[in-house]
C-alpha cells in the first residue's frame, strides 16, 4: 500500500462473515481515530447472488444511512475525501465467507511434525480438516482416498528435521502424488503445496510434485526437534491464499481491487489483535471469536501464541453439531424454564436452516446463549488439548524434577496463570446486556482465581487486525477507545468444595465505601465498580484458595460490569438432574442481572 | 435505502431449470448438443481409479530401496494379474533369486527408488451420470458432462436428506392412512408432519422419496441413525425427504401445497442434497413438462427486497410460519423483548393483525 498515513482520516473495514457482512467507519475526530457507525448485512457469497460485493455494498449503504457520509457513487468508491461529509481514505477488508481458507496437512509422526505443520495453519487463519501423517495408522489408499474426497483448498507438506528421514517425507509426497487433488474453487488452477520439511528431500519433493501441484518450498518447520519454525509456512499460506484461493471465490477478484491491502482470512486478523494485548501488558491472554460456522480459540501462555479452530462449532451453521456433541442434557442445564427435548432440539436446528434470523422472544435468545455456552466450552477444551509444549523433546531432568510427573507434550493453558478473557463474536459482542456476555464467557471458561473479563463491543476485532497490519497507531486507538470493553474481574477459588457452606468473606474498598460480606457456596455476587484497580481483601474458608494461599489482599480491576464473586466451585459440576438446578439458574440470573424480569 | 433481504426459497410453477451433469472425474460424454433426452439417459460416463496398494518391494526382495526399479519387471502404467511376477532381484551369478508376484488385479502406479515401494492400483470403478430431468442438452463440457435445460415446475424445500430419486408424484391426504402398496416407486407428499412411523411405512412400501411440510429433529436423527450436525446432506443411503418450512409440527406453505396438488400423478425429479454452507444448495422437486410453456420468472435483485408492500412469511417464533405484506419499515433500530436493537419491519398479517418483527426473521415471497 502506497499511502500516505499522515493523509488518513476516514477509514473503512469491512469482514465478511459466513453469515453476515459487517462494515465500520473509522474516523479521525481531533486528532484521535474513533469508531463512528457501523453497518451489517447479510453476506451474498450464495445463490442467488454468488457474489460476495452484493453483502459489502449493502453493508456501506446502511453505513451511509447512519452517518450520513457518502461513500459510495453507485458501486464506485468516492476514495478521496474532498470535503468533510463525503468520501474514504482507506478501504481494508477481512474474510471467513465461503467456509474459509480449509487445508489439509502432512507430516511425518502425527504428534511432532504433523502438529507443528496444524499450528503453522491454523495460524494463518485456516481450518484444518485432516493430518496425514506416516504413522496414522490409516492405509496408503485409505490417505489416497481422503484427500480426494476432502478436496482442500491447500495442502502443506513437512516431515522430518533437517537432516533426518528423507524417505517417510517422500512418500508423503507420492500419496499426495497418487491422489492427484483438484482444488476446492474452481477447476482451472493447479492446487498449492507448501512443502516445508527436511530441506535434503526437497530435490525429490520437487521431482514428484512439481508438475501436478503449485508447489512452493519453504524453511523447515521443524527444523529440529526443540525447534518450530513457523513464520515462513505462514507467510506463504497467506501469500497462496490471497492469490489462489480467494480469488476462485464469488465476487473476491473485484473485491480484492477495491481494497487498499490484501484480505486477510478473519481468524488471522483476530490472532494478530489478540497477540498485541498479550505483548502490550506482559500478561496470558484466552480469545475467543465464535462465528456462526466456527469458534476460534487464541491462546498466549509464557508467550507462546495458540490458535484453534473448531471448524464445526457454531451459532447458525454448525449449530447443530454443538447440540450433538454436547447432548440435550448439557444445553438443558443452563435453562430454568420448562422446555421438552422435542421442542427445543426442534427450535435450535431450525436456526441452522435458517442462519441469519434472530432471537424474538427472551426464551429464544435464553436458548441461544445456552448453547453458546456449550460451543464455547467444547472450543476451549479442544484449544486445551492443543495448546501444548512440543513433543518430542528429550528433557533434561535434574533430581528436583523427580517427583514432577511432566512431560512434553503438556497443555499450555493453565487457568491459574490466565490473567485476561475477551470474548468476540456475534452471540457475545451483540448480546443485549454485557451482562449476558460476561456470564457466557464465565461459566464456559470456568476461569479460577482471579482473571479479568473483557468482550470486543460491537464485534470489530477482525477488522481492526488486518487495520493493525497497516496504521497500527489508529487501529491501537481504536481497539483501546472503542473495541474492547472490559467487563470486571472473575473471582473464582480453587479446590474441595464437598460439603463446605461459606467460600470467602470479603471486603472492596470502593472511593467512598468499604463492601464487605461472605459468599456462601453456589452463590455468584456482583460488586459493581468500574474499570479501575480497587484494593480486595479476600479470606478463604475450607481450605480453599486462590493462587494456593488462604488469604489475598490485593488490588483487582473492576469494569463495566464489576467484579464478580463465584462461589459455585471450581471444579464446577452442574448437570440437568441437579437438586433445585432451576431456582440456581435463576439465582445466578437475578444476582449478575442477566435477563430483564 | 439500504436492502435487507432474505431471499425465500424459489417456489415456481413455469420456469426454466437448467442442471449440470457433470462426472468427478474427466470421461466420455455420450450425448450431442441440443438432443433431447429423458431423466433416465446416461449422458456421460467415467471411471474412478481404483484402491491403492502398497507393496514393499526393497523389503521382500532384501534390496536397497535405490535398486527398485532395476529388480521390477513390470513398468509405470503396465496392467498386471493376481499372481503375476512383478519384481525380481538379480540374485548371486542368476542364483538364488527372489520374487514378487502381484496380491491383485491392477496396474502399476508408481515405483519409489526413495521408499522402495510399488503401488498398485486396483481396476478402477465404472461410473455413470443420468440426465436426472427429462429435457435438452443445452451445453458439452468436454469430456466432463453435459448441462441440460428443461421447462417446467421448480420447488426449493429448506433441508432434505438422501439423493437423487425419480417417480409418480402423490398427494396423501390422510398421512398413514394413505401411504399404501399404490406409493410404491413413488414421491409421495405430506401436507404436514413427518412422523417416525409415516416414514417407516413409506419406506417399507418402497417410496422413492417423500416430501413434507415439517420433520421433528428428532425423527431426522432416528431416520439417519445419528444426529444431523452440519447441514451437509444428499449422500445417505435413505428415502429422500424434501422437507419445505422447518423443523416441528409444520404445515406446508399453501402455494407449495397447491401447486404440488396441481401436478398430482405426473412424473418429478427430487434431490434431498443440502448444503447451507460455502455455495448453498436446497432440496428440490423438479416437474418437467413437455408443453410450450410461457416462462414467467424473471426477477431482479429488487425482488428480493424487503420494501413496503413485499409479501413476507415469519421464519423464526413466535410468529414462524405466518405470511402477511409489510406496511412499514421504520429507518430507526427499535428495541424488540430481547432488548435487542433491531432492524425491524411493521407486518400486516392475513388475519389483519398488525406485528413488528426484526427484519431479519423475515423471508420475501416470491410471485410468478
Amino acid at each position: 500500500m502506497n499511502k500516505d498515513l499522515k493523509k488518513i482520516n476516514v477509514i473503512l473495514a469491512t469482514d465478511c462473515g459466513s453469515t453476515t457482512t459487517k462494515a465500520i467507519l473509522i474516523e479521525n475526530i481531533s486528532g484521535e481515530y474513533r469508531l463512528t457507525f457501523r453497518g451489517e448485512a447479510p453476506t451474498t457469497v450464495e445463490a442467488p447472488f454468488e457474489d460476495v460485493t452484493r453483502g459489502v455494498i449493502n453493508s456501506i449503504i446502511e453505513l451511509e444511512e447512519l452517518s450520513g457520509r457518502k461513500i459510495l457513487d453507485k458501486e464506485t468508491f468516492i476514495n478521496t475525501c474532498t470535503e468533510d461529509t463525503n468520501g474514504i481514505d482507506l478501504y481494508i477488508s477481512t474474510s471467513s465467507a465461503g467456509g474459509g481458507l480449509q487445508m489439509m496437512v502432512a507430516g511425518v509422526v502425527k504428534n511432532m511434525t504433523g502438529e507443528s505443520a496444524q499450528r503453522a495453519a491454523l495460524g494463518a487463519g485456516s481450518i484444518v480438516m485432516d493430518i496425514i501423517a506416516s504413522n496414522d495408522k490409516r492405509k496408503y489408499h485409505e490417505k489416497v482416498q481422503r484427500i480426494r474426497e476432502l478436496r482442500p483448498d491447500m495442502l502443506l507438506l513437512s516431515g522430518g528435521v533437517d537432516g533426518g528421514t528423507v524417505s517417510h517425507v517422500v512418500e508423503l509426497a507420492e500419496i499426495i502424488k497418487t491422489a492427484n487433488p483438484k482444488p476446492r474453487l474452481g477447476s482451472n488452477y493447479k492446487l498449492p503445496v507448501i512443502y516445508a520439511g527436511n530441506k535434503d528431500a526437497t530435490k525429490k519433493i520437487t521431482d514428484r510434485l512439481s508438475e501436478i501441484t503449485d508447489l512452493e518450498i519453504v524453511e523447515n518447520i521443524r527444523p529440529t526437534l526443540e525447534n518450530e519454525n513457523l513464520q515462513p509456512s505462514r507467510d506463504k499460506i497467506h501469500n497462496l491464499f490471497m492469490e489462489h484461493v480467494m480469488a476462485q471465490a464469488p465476487g473476491y477478484e473485484k473485491l480484492t481491487n477495491w481494497t487498499d491491502a490484501p484480505i486477510m482470512p478473519t481468524p488471522g486478523a483476530v490472532g494478530e489483535i489478540i497477540k498485541k494485548i498479550a505483548d502490550t501488558e506482559n500478561i496470558s491472554v484466552v480469545g475467543v471469536d465464535i462465528g456462526g460456522a466456527t469458534t476460534d480459540v487464541f491462546s498466549v501462555f509464557k508467550g507462546k501464541f495458540n490458535r484453534t479452530v473448531s471448524a464445526n462449532f457454531g451459532m447458525s451453521y454448525s449449530i447443530c453439531n454443538v447440540l450433538s456433541e454436547a447432548g440435550i442434557d448439557n444445553v438443558s442445564r443452563w435453562l430454568a424454564q420448562d422446555i421438552n427435548n422435542e421442542d427445543l432440539t426442534n427450535r435450535i436446528a431450525n436456526k441452522m436452516i435458517r442462519p441469519t434470523t434472530i432471537p424474538q422472544t427472551l426464551d429464544e435468545l435464553k436458548i441461544e446463549q445456552a448453547i453458546a455456552r456449550e460451543a464455547l466450552r467444547l472450543s476451549f477444551e479442544q484449544h486445551k488439548k492443543f495448546a501444548v509444549s512440543l513433543k518430542g523433546i528429550q528433557q533434561e531432568r535434574t533430581i528436583s524434577d523427580t517427583f514432577e510427573q511432566k512431560s512434553s507434550g503438556e497443555s499450555l493453558v493453565n487457568l491459574n496463570e490466565l490473567d485476561l478473557i475477551v470474548g468476540s463474536g456475534g452471540v457475545i459482542s451483540h448480546a443485549p446486556r454485557r451482562e449476558q456476555a460476561f456470564r457466557m464467557l464465565v461459566d464456559s471458561f470456568l476461569p479460577e482465581d482471579i482473571t479479568q473479563i473483557a468482550v470486543d463491543s460491537i464485534f470489530m476485532m477482525p477488522q481492526l487486525g488486518v487495520l493493525s497490519s497497516i496504521h497500527e497507531a489508529a487501529a491501537v486507538e481504536v481497539f483501546n477507545k472503542d473495541c474492547l470493553v472490559r467487563l470486571g474481574t472473575c473471582i473464582a477459588p480453587t479446590g474441595n468444595y464437598n460439603n463446605i457452606d461459606t467460600v470467602l468473606d470479603y471486603e472492596i474498598k470502593l472511593p467512598n465505601e468499604s463492601i464487605k460480606g461472605q459468599l456462601k457456596y453456589g452463590e455468584i455476587k456482583i460488586i459493581k465498580c468500574p474499570y479501575k484497580l480497587f484494593q480486595c481483601k479476600l479470606s478463604i474458608h475450607n481450605n480453599l484458595n486462590i493462587n494456593e494461599k488462604s488469604e489475598f489482599n490485593s488490588e483487582v480491576y473492576g469494569g463495566e460490569i464489576g467484579i464478580m464473586l463465584d462461589g459455585r466451585g471450581r471444579p464446577f459440576t452442574l448437570d440437568v438432574k441437579t437438586e433445585n438446578r432451576e431456582q440456581f439458574i435463576e439465582n445466578w440470573s437475578k444476582s449478575t442481572n442477566e435477563y430483564p424480569s | 435505502m439500504s436492502k435487507s433481504y432474505t431471499p425465500g426459497l424459489k417456489i415456481v410453477d413455469k420456469t426454466e431449470v437448467s442442471k449440470d451433469r457433470l462426472l468427478p472425474l474427466s470421461g466420455k460424454v455420450h450425448v450431442d448438443k441440443d438432443e433431447q433426452v429423458n431423466s433416465d439417459c446416461i449422458v456421460a460416463s467415467t471411471e474412478i481409479p481404483g484402491n491403492v496398494q502398497m507393496v514393499n518391494v526393497a523389503n521382500q526382495l532384501n534390496i536397497d530401496p535405490d535398486q527398485t526399479s532395476s529388480c521390477m519387471l513390470v513398468s509405470v502404467g503396465g496392467n498386471i494379474k493376481k499372481g503375476d511376477i512383478i519384481a525380481k532381484s538379480k540374485g548371486l551369478f542368476g542364483f538364488f533369486q527372489s520374487e514378487i508376484k502381484s496380491p491383485l488385479d491392477g496396474k502399476i502406479e508408481n515405483i519409489s527408488d526413495v521408499t522402495g515401494q510399488a503401488i498398485i492400483s486396483e481396476p478402477p470403478f465404472p461410473i455413470e451420470i443420468d440426465a436426472y430431468i427429462s429435457g435438452k442438452v443445452s451445453k458439452i463440457f468436454d469430456k466432463e458432462g453435459v448441462e441440460i435445460k428443461a421447462k417446467g415446475t421448480f420447488i426449493q424445500g429448506i433441508i432434505g436428506v438422501g439423493g437423487e430419486k425419480k417417480g409418480i408424484l402423490k398427494i396423501i391426504e390422510v398421512n398413514d392412512v394413505g401411504i399404501n402398496e399404490d406409493c410404491k416407486d413413488s414421491i409421495i407428499v405430506l401436507e404436514s408432519y413427518l412422523s417416525y412411523e409415516s416414514y417407516k411405512k413409506a419406506n417399507e412400501i418402497g417410496a422413492k422419496g417423500i416430501v413434507c411440510g415439517g420433520i421433528d429433529y428428532m425423527t431426522l436423527s432416528k431416520i439417519l441413525g445419528y444426529p444431523l450436525g452440519v447441514a451437509i446432506t444428499g449422500m445417505e443411503e435413505v428415502t429422500t425427504v424434501v422437507v419445505t418450512e422447518g423443523f416441528g409440527n409444520l404445515k406446508m406453505a399453501d402455494k407449495t401445497l397447491n401447486l404440488l396438488k396441481k401436478y398430482n400423478n405426473k412424473f418429478c425429479s427430487i434431490n434431498g442434497a443440502t448444503q447451507i454452507r460455502a455455495g448453498v444448495l436446497r432440496p428440490e422437486i423438479i416437474i418437467s413438462s413437455n408443453d410450450n410453456i410461457n416462462i414467467n420468472d424473471s426477477f431482479n435483485e429488487d425482488d428480493l427486497v424487503i420494501s413496503i408492500g413485499s409479501q413476507v412469511r415469519v421464519i423464526r417464533n413466535p410468529h414462524f410460519g405466518k405470511i402477511g405484506t409489510v406496511s412499514a419499515l421504520p429507518p430507526d433500530l427499535v428495541k424488540i423483548n430481547t432488548e435487542t436493537l433491531s432492524r425491524v419491519a411493521k407486518i400486516k398479517f392475513e388475519d389483519g393483525e398488525y406485528e413488528i418483527i426484526p427484519r431479519a426473521n423475515l423471508e420475501v415471497i416470491l410471485s410468478d
